[in-house]
């Protein structure tokens, strides 16, 4: 394409077929303790690090 | 829905649904504005024609066949269709807590949300019995999940450290039996760091938040020691040998985390300091969750100068990445555009009072630390065994769909419905996000995403 740039492979649809496992951080603790910014917490489900 | 934004010379469009992140040439971000919801098989003639002063047709067509593309390959106006998943976490398992550990602090900062430490409850330290019964909470209340997170809290964690110890131990003890694993992180001002306590973090916490606001006098001024002098000098000399020594250990994360207030709305200067002067590299650095009517809140006018303070720093941190080949890691600016977090968990920003717990000194169970001493939302005893299942509930509902303005928010799906305490305790809904907070919150956004088109552009 000449005149846009997709910069990521974000597919969130997809992220819900092995999603919703609860195994990552549920709290705002590890940083800022008054606000969670979701997106810049780490995914821990091992079967979709594999899948991505 | 698509977010589109002009910054730092850069035009962009998010589409919130799939969290495509798109960078335009300045004909495409015009004709993508022309749209409100999905495109038309055909450009509309009198788009061509409003354009057609400034660029030539043909390549108004062209553009238009590029967006199309984009929006038949679910990148561009693709649909929301999160909310059947909604109800996913009633009936979660509580996996996550906040140890108080000590309503006692031995500094008196300005701005403290705990009233100084003791959540106007009186000063108390948490008896390790109480401590040891959290952990058998977490243990039996965990379900199937595997990492279980706590948190040591206060007040300030040091003043009743060996009761951390003890009660680390035990959770320690268990997990084998149980098939846990605990994650201990701790919160602290520093005053009372020594070489054994040091090690000790450094050894058993995956994370250690340490408490400082950035330059001398800015911290001197809201960080006051209880004679009311600086705690500067202090602390700084122990975070640094934290720091310094956790980084050859094992557990590495750690964040300088401070708090600007109306009176250093340069902040940026702070982030500096902490990063050049001190020598720390992961930063979080927030604004303060503040009544109007304290002198250093922040207020609606001083948003200009908070957006172009962050910009400042987003554009300084992507110079220091591409011309000195890294930069320090600033907390909201972070963002994994590629895979983050499911969307499912992006439902709601925290489990505060579903999956995530605070227990206090007597026992206490509240949804999260920031409720903590606020009678009305007291969900439980560890003594009594008690636990307002209604509540939990209340909480596990709560989702972008039940906030207001949430669901029709560009944002949704980075903030996730911001902070249900800060909701509560400014519009006394913790379904009704506080519009200062978000203002912020989407700013941040924003220059997070700028900083990794800007390092997509080589
Ligand atoms: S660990 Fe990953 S898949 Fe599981 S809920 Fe969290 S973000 Fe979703
Ligand atoms: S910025 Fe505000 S409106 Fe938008 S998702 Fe967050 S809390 Fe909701
Ligand atoms: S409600 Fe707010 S303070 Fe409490 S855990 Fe969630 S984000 Fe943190």
């Amino acid at each position: 394409m000449e005149h846009i740039k997709t910069v990521n492979n974000a597919n969130l649809k997809e992220s819900c077929a092995k999603g919703g496992c609860g195994e990552c951080q549920a709290s705002c603790q590890s940083a800022c303790k008054t606000s969670c910014t979701v997106a810049n917490q780490e995914c821990e489900n091992e079967s979709r690090k594999g899948n991505k | 829905m698509v977010h589109t934004f002009y910054l730092n010379g850069y035009y962009i469009a998010l589409d919130v649904n799939s969290g495509a992140v798109h960078v335009l040439d300045k004909l495409a971000f015009d004709l993508l504005n022309k749209f409100e919801d999905k495109l038309p098989e055909e450009c509309p003639c009198e788009f061509v024609k409003e354009l057609s002063e400034e660029y030539p047709e043909q390549d108004i067509l062209d553009v238009y066949s590029e967006l199309l593309s984009l929006q038949n390959a679910g990148q561009l106006f693709s649909e929301d269709d999160y909310e059947r998943f909604t109800d996913m976490m009633k009936g979660a398992p509580i996996k996550s807590m906040c140890l108080h550990i000590s309503h006692d602090c031995n500094l008196r900062c300005k701005y403290c949300f705990a009233s100084t430490g003791d959540f106007g409850k009186g000063r108390k330290l948490m008896p390790v019995e109480t401590g040891k019964k959290a952990i058998d909470f977490l243990l039996t209340h965990s379900g199937n999940r595997h990492n279980l997170e706590l948190d040591f809290f206060g007040g300030e964690p040091l003043m009743n450290w060996d009761a951390v110890k003890e009660i680390v131990d035990y959770a320690r003890s268990k997990e084998e039996e149980y098939n846990k694993k605990f994650r201990f992180t701790v919160t602290t001002n520093g005053v009372l760091l020594d070489d054994d306590s040091i090690d000790y973090i450094n050894k058993e916490m995956k994370n250690v938040v340490l408490s400082l606001d950035g330059r001398k006098c800015v911290n001197d001024n809201m960080r006051l020691t209880i004679n009311g002098k600086g705690s500067y000098d202090i602390f700084v000399p122990k975070f640094q040998k934290l720091v310094e020594k956790r980084l050859k250990g094992e557990n590495k994360e750690y964040y300088a985390r401070g708090t600007f207030t109306k009176n250093n709305l340069d902040f940026a200067n702070d982030v500096y300091h902490i990063a050049d002067d001190l020598g720390f590299d992961q930063l979080s650095v927030e604004p303060v969750i503040a009544d109007a009517s304290e002198p250093y809140a922040i207020t609606e006018e001083d948003l200009p100068t908070i957006f172009a303070e962050y910009e400042k720093l987003a554009v300084e941190m992507i110079r220091r990445k591409k011309e000195e080949g890294g930069c320090f890691n600033f907390f909201h600016f972070m963002i994994d555009l590629d895979q983050g977090p499911c969307a499912i968990k992006r439902l709601r920003g925290c489990g505060c009072g579903n999956e995530y717990v605070s227990v206090t000194p007597d026992g206490d169970i509240y949804p999260c630390h920031q409720f903590v001493g606020n009678d009305e939302w007291k969900m439980g005893n560890l003594d009594d065994e008690t636990l307002d299942i209604e509540m939990k509930d209340k909480f596990a509902c709560s989702n972008i769909y039940t906030k207001e303005g949430c669901k029709d928010c560009w944002c949704k799906f980075y903030c996730s419905g911001g902070c249900n305490a800060n909701n509560y305790s400014f519009n006394k809904d913790i379904n009704k996000p506080v519009k200062l907070s978000c203002e912020m919150e989407r700013k941040r956004v924003e220059c997070a995403i700028m900083i990794k088109v800007a390092m997509a552009d080589k």
